[in-house]
């Protein structure tokens, strides 16, 4: 019990020391934050996508459930605090507390998406999964609670990089134990050869859906904590294309690889910085820095098909970073071999 | 009455047009197993170069019968060729790897058409909407009452077009050879090719035949409603999909009765009643077929054999 | 497991007992406090007063401003005129001899149309690069997201064209250059009601633009309480293309005119669509509708309907026409309502640096607040105590290719 518990113990700290020493750094705060968040996205659809092999392209709209639920319960509990803690506790509980009602809702609506699509062959999936994001657009945009076209401002920013790195640090923990593990395992079968699977006794529907909803929950998550820290949450956010954005990191670091995904969202994140800065030290801001800014998505595209073509493995393929890394780096002989 | 007259209509033109995009999708299900996520970009890329040819021909040359022949010969020869690389060079090479590996390359390109042709460099257009030239002079062939309905030449020509190109494409899968080699390839394309049917060649002419199709579709889109923009293919081509889906993916007829049914309804829906809810009601659709009858309405669940 | 839920409980029932409502912060700054409380209407909690000093610009003789605009997404053609208009006011300044001897220079990024990049790059802006103001958004979602954060850190904000009352409610450091959408929906109702004698609308909005869903509220409200009647309202979504539906819904209910609040980019095909239906009845729509793409779109169908507008280009005025003019040599095209406002915002952004005695904030924040009559392109501009901007707006009748001037509506 304390092997399992015991590296959350440690995470803790770790993450609050984080915080604090970037506390003055605001800009750097925003920017971890937005990649913890990608990287929570990316991790928790490398479930789906990458160790059971299914197709899913609607992740954004669980995140947009998460982000509104979250969002309307600390909206609502804004004046609200517990009298017995401090008040910067206080907070973080009750932000604790939307994350998780977000999660919980956002793996409901996984379940409820899952069950049909799943039962069937996974092209289903995809359309349905896309159908699901819009159908949330919709929900959103015709509900005046949730802020509709103009979107919801004014949820307590209380989401700092010490709740968004602890959440990376679970989702990550979740995904590795869950790769390691005999349920994994199966998920890793249905991958490889669903029919097969079945045959060898795997409940394929079950295990499916299971990674579906756990996928979902913490997509909520993300959306949860990403409305705590963004002024102003609107349907814009949780669009296609950001599905799309997710799709591609997680193709990037390899179908499966924990790792992978990992890197590849902070590389997609911060490369738009960098190239900012880049341009910047060029002189050449401006117009040109703002076509990059258009070229981003065709190239993104194109970034698909050439790894589908070149190296559909991605960076790791199902492997994790440090299975990889020996293999890269110049081997030294030892003894006789 | 006369409202639900209207309503009818219309549902029917959008419909008709959902229907030659959903043949497309459909036909490339059949024999690939594979959702063509770049079919509605195709098509924009097909509208698009409608407009272009329209544009050469000029105010005057393009309303005529000849130029209207004109532009929708170039702009769907310009998609069967387009469908033609894409599948060569995008999808063959992938034929035998897992599906999955298929699904992601047909999105990344149809994301790199859409967002591509938003970029405005060179002769990429740009992201904003552009109003189709008036190929057909509009005029009213029937009014009944004081404008209660009103239908227009251009409408029942886009019937005509739309019903004539599937009759065309029903004989070309059920009475001709090459048609037969099309259903031989989409039962099983080993035994296909074991048997002697060329199936690359098969393949890629299914390609070009259902990217055609859905150029003629663009087009016909493209007068009905004149605002043609980047970002057209993706909406309509899902919408084709859930049609498609909903008849009985890799169904023919299914696919031509599913996107009748999703015209009119998503018609009625913001007819009479919450006109914001349309998308929500169009996919809601789609899960409620999935649930209740996986196959669609005409399709079957073919049990997979290994 | 078999203790988890037990335990779950307990701990739910514990901090339900343990909470109670927030105590309000003390606030040290009692004038925004004051100005927060009448804006936001009675929430208990104060509203963020700066907590930190912005960091201090970078030292040089140039004066570096920031913007933040959609120059991709679906906003695009607006937060490219505002981009425009932005950097023809600063190179005129600049051209003549700066503000205080020192050179204005820009820092434009993209937003993409959407608020958590508007908020990466206005806490770029502010925290990296060091400007002394932010100019933008044209999108009141992306502003509300902007605002906050440059609120927060004490930067001074304008912005040209966002018209959601909201925005400027963020705090004391944001102001806007153009009218409010409660104020523009009065204007179709009052031109409507009083010019064109209207007694029955039919309303069709986009449902996915809060500032369409906004001028219909005020529409609705403003036209009914002059008396008229409003037979219905439908809703489309931005991007669609086939309105027939809709329209054949209005047509039941035979309405006198029908209110468009929405994008060129939809309306020129919703005036020909409602044509082809055989309604004929005009038009009418607000700053939206401003774009040359309108009467590509519309054609025909579209003229001989209204909306209000910032500013006309035609107004033989010659400031106006230089301005025109100038724009046309440097960007290609007529300036539309967002490059003027952005023309304006940036230039009353350029008074306040010469008047402000040094470049921290607070003192560029006050020279901001003292805007009176200044002359803009798209009308004179008096900031009032809510930092809006109280302006006239012009009701243009669409013509062939372009617009004509019809009136002029004062708040």
């Amino acid at each position: 019990m304390l092997r399992g518990v015991l590296p959350v113990l440690v995470a803790l700290p770790v993450v609050i020391l984080f915080e604090q020493l970037l506390a003055a750094a605001p800009f750097a705060t925003y920017l971890l934050s937005i990649m913890g968040v990608n990287i929570i996205l990316a991790v928790s659809l490398n479930i789906v996508n990458g160790m059971t092999g299914q197709f899913s392209i609607g992740h954004a709209g669980f995140m947009a459930v998460g982000a509104y639920v979250a969002g309307v319960l600390s909206l609502a509990l804004k004046e609200v605090a517990l009298s017995f803690l401090p008040v910067a506790v206080s907070d973080q509980v009750f932000l604790l507390v939307a994350l998780l009602l977000g999660g919980v809702v956002s793996a409901v609506c996984g379940f409820v998406v899952g069950l049909p699509s799943l039962r069937l062959r996974g092209d289903y999936l995809a359309i349905v999964t896309l159908g699901f994001g819009e159908i949330i657009r919709v929900v959103v945009q015709n509900t005046d609670a949730f802020g509709r076209a103009l979107g919801l401002s004014g949820i307590p920013q209380t989401a700092g990089l010490g709740m968004v790195g602890f959440w990376v640090f679970l989702v990550v923990l979740v995904a590795r134990r869950l790769a390691g593990s005999s349920h994994g395992r199966s998920l890793w079968a249905i991958r490889e050869d669903e029919v097969a699977a079945e045959a060898m006794g795997v409940d394929t529907t079950g295990y499916k859906v299971r990674a579906f909803v756990i996928s979902a929950f913490f997509a909520g998550i993300a959306g949860g904590l990403f409305a705590h820290f963004v002024p102003i949450i609107n349907p814009g956010s949780f669009t296609f294309v950001k599905s799309m954005e997710v799709v591609v990191m997680v193709v990037l670091g390899g179908l499966g690889s924990t790792t992978g995904a990992i890197i590849a969202a902070m590389f997609l994140t911060l490369l738009p910085e960098a190239l900012r800065s880049a341009f910047t030290v060029m002189g050449a801001e401006g117009s040109l820095a703002q076509k990059v800014d258009q070229i981003r998505m065709p190239v993104y595209g194109l970034m698909l098909v050439a790894l589908m073509l070149l190296r559909p493995q991605g960076l790791f393929g199902t492997r994790e970073i440090w299975e990889v890394l020996p293999r890269w780096l110049p081997r030294r002989r030892k003894g006789l071999a | 009455m006369a409202q639900l007259l209207q309503h009818l209509i219309n549902g029917l033109a959008s419909g008709t047009i959902y229907a030659l995009v959903a043949l497309g999708y459909t036909m490339v299900y059949g024999v690939l197993k594979l959702i063509n996520f770049a079919h509605g970009d195709v098509m924009m890329v097909g509208v698009y170069m409608g407009y272009a040819t329209a544009f050469t021909l000029g105010r005057q040359e393009q309303k005529t019968f000849l130029g209207v022949v004109l532009i929708f010969l170039v702009a769907m020869g310009g998609c069967a060729l387009l469908g033609f690389l894409i599948e060569r060079f995008a999808y063959r090479p992938l034929r035998e790897k897992p599906r999955l590996t298929s699904l992601i390359t047909a999105i990344g390109i149809s994301f790199t058409l859409s967002y591509g042709f938003q970029l405005d460099i060179g002769f990429l257009p740009g992201a904003a909407p552009r109003a189709f030239p008036e190929i057909i002079v509009p005029t009213e062939w029937l009014i009944i009452g004081d404008r209660d309905v009103v239908v227009w030449n251009w409408q029942v020509m886009s019937l005509l077009i739309a019903v004539g190109l599937m009759v065309g494409l029903q004989y070309l899968v059920f009475k001709t050879r090459f048609g037969r080699a099309m259903r031989a390839v989409s039962y099983d394309h080993r035994v296909a090719a074991l048997m002697g049917i060329p199936t690359d060649r098969v393949i890629a002419l299914t390609f070009m035949i259902g990217s055609a199709l859905a150029a003629g579709a663009g087009l016909l889109y493209a007068i009905k409603d004149t605002s043609v923009s980047p970002l057209m293919g993706l909406y309509v081509g899902l919408k084709a999909f859930v049609a498609a889906v909903i008849g009985g993916i890799g169904h023919v007829p299914g696919a031509v009765v599913g996107a009748l049914l999703l015209g009119l309804v998503e018609e009625f829906v913001v007819g009479y009643a919450a006109s914001t809810w349309r998308d929500a009601v169009a996919f809601g659709i789609l899960i409620l077929v999935l649930l209740v009858k996986p196959g669609g309405l005409f399709g079957r669940v073919a049990a997979e054999k290994v | 497991m078999r203790r988890f839920v037990p335990m779950l409980l307990a701990a739910l029932a514990f901090m339900v007992a343990g909470c109670e409502k927030k105590t309000q912060p003390a606030s040290s700054d009692t004038d925004t406090s004051k100005q927060a409380a009448q804006g936001q209407g009675g929430t208990a909690t104060a509203p963020p007063t700066p907590e930190g000093t912005p960091p201090p610009p970078a030292a040089s003789d140039t004066l570096l401003l920031g913007v933040a605009t959609s120059l991709t997404g679906g906003q695009a053609t607006f937060g490219v005129s505002t981009r425009n208009g932005i950097e023809l006011a600063l190179k005129e300044a600049n051209e003549a001899g700066g503000v205080k001897g020192k050179k204005l220079t820009v820092r434009v990024y993209d937003n993409q149309g959407k608020p958590e990049e508007a908020a990466q790059a206005v806490t770029r802006l502010i925290n990296q690069d060091r400007v002394i103001l932010i100019l933008g958004d044209v999108a009141s979602s992306n502003s509300l997201a902007m605002a906050e954060k440059a609120q927060a850190a004490g930067v001074p904000m304008i912005t040209p064209s966002s018209t959601n009352p909201t925005v400027t409610e963020k705090g004391d450091f944001i102001f806007r250059v153009c009218f409010i959408d409660p104020f523009q929906g009065f204007v179709m109702a009052k031109f409507g009601r009083e010019n064109l004698k209207l007694s029955k609308v039919a309303v069709l909005q986009d449902n996915k633009s809060a500032y369409s869903i906004g001028l219909t509220d005020v529409f609705t409200r403003k036209f009914t309480e002059m008396g008229g009647k409003i037979t219905g309202v439908e809703s489309y979504s931005q991007g669609d293309t086939d309105y027939r539906a809709q329209l054949t819904a209005i047509k039941k209910a035979q309405p006198e005119a029908i209110y468009v609040p929405g994008y060129y980019s939809e309306v020129g095909v919703i005036a020909r669509q409602a044509r082809e239906l055989g309604l004929k009845v005009p038009l009418l729509g607000g700053d939206g509708w401003d774009s040359e793409k309108l009467y590509e779109l519309g054609g025909t169908a579209i003229q001989g309907s209204y909306f209000s507008n910032h500013y006309s280009p035609d107004n033989p005025d010659p400031r106006i026409q230089k301005f025109v003019s100038d724009y046309k040599a440097a960007y290609g095209g007529v300036p539309d309502a967002l490059a003027a406002l952005a023309y304006d915002a940036a230039n009353v952004a350029i008074d306040a640096l010469k008047k402000a005695p040094d470049t921290s904030g607070k003192a560029i924040r006050d020279a901001i607040a003292q805007t009176k009559g200044f002359p803009g392109i798209a009308g004179a501009i008096t900031l009032d105590e809510k930092r809006n901007a109280v302006k006239p707006a012009v009701v243009l009748k669409v013509g062939d290719g372009k617009s004509e001037y019809v009136t002029t509506v004062n708040p």
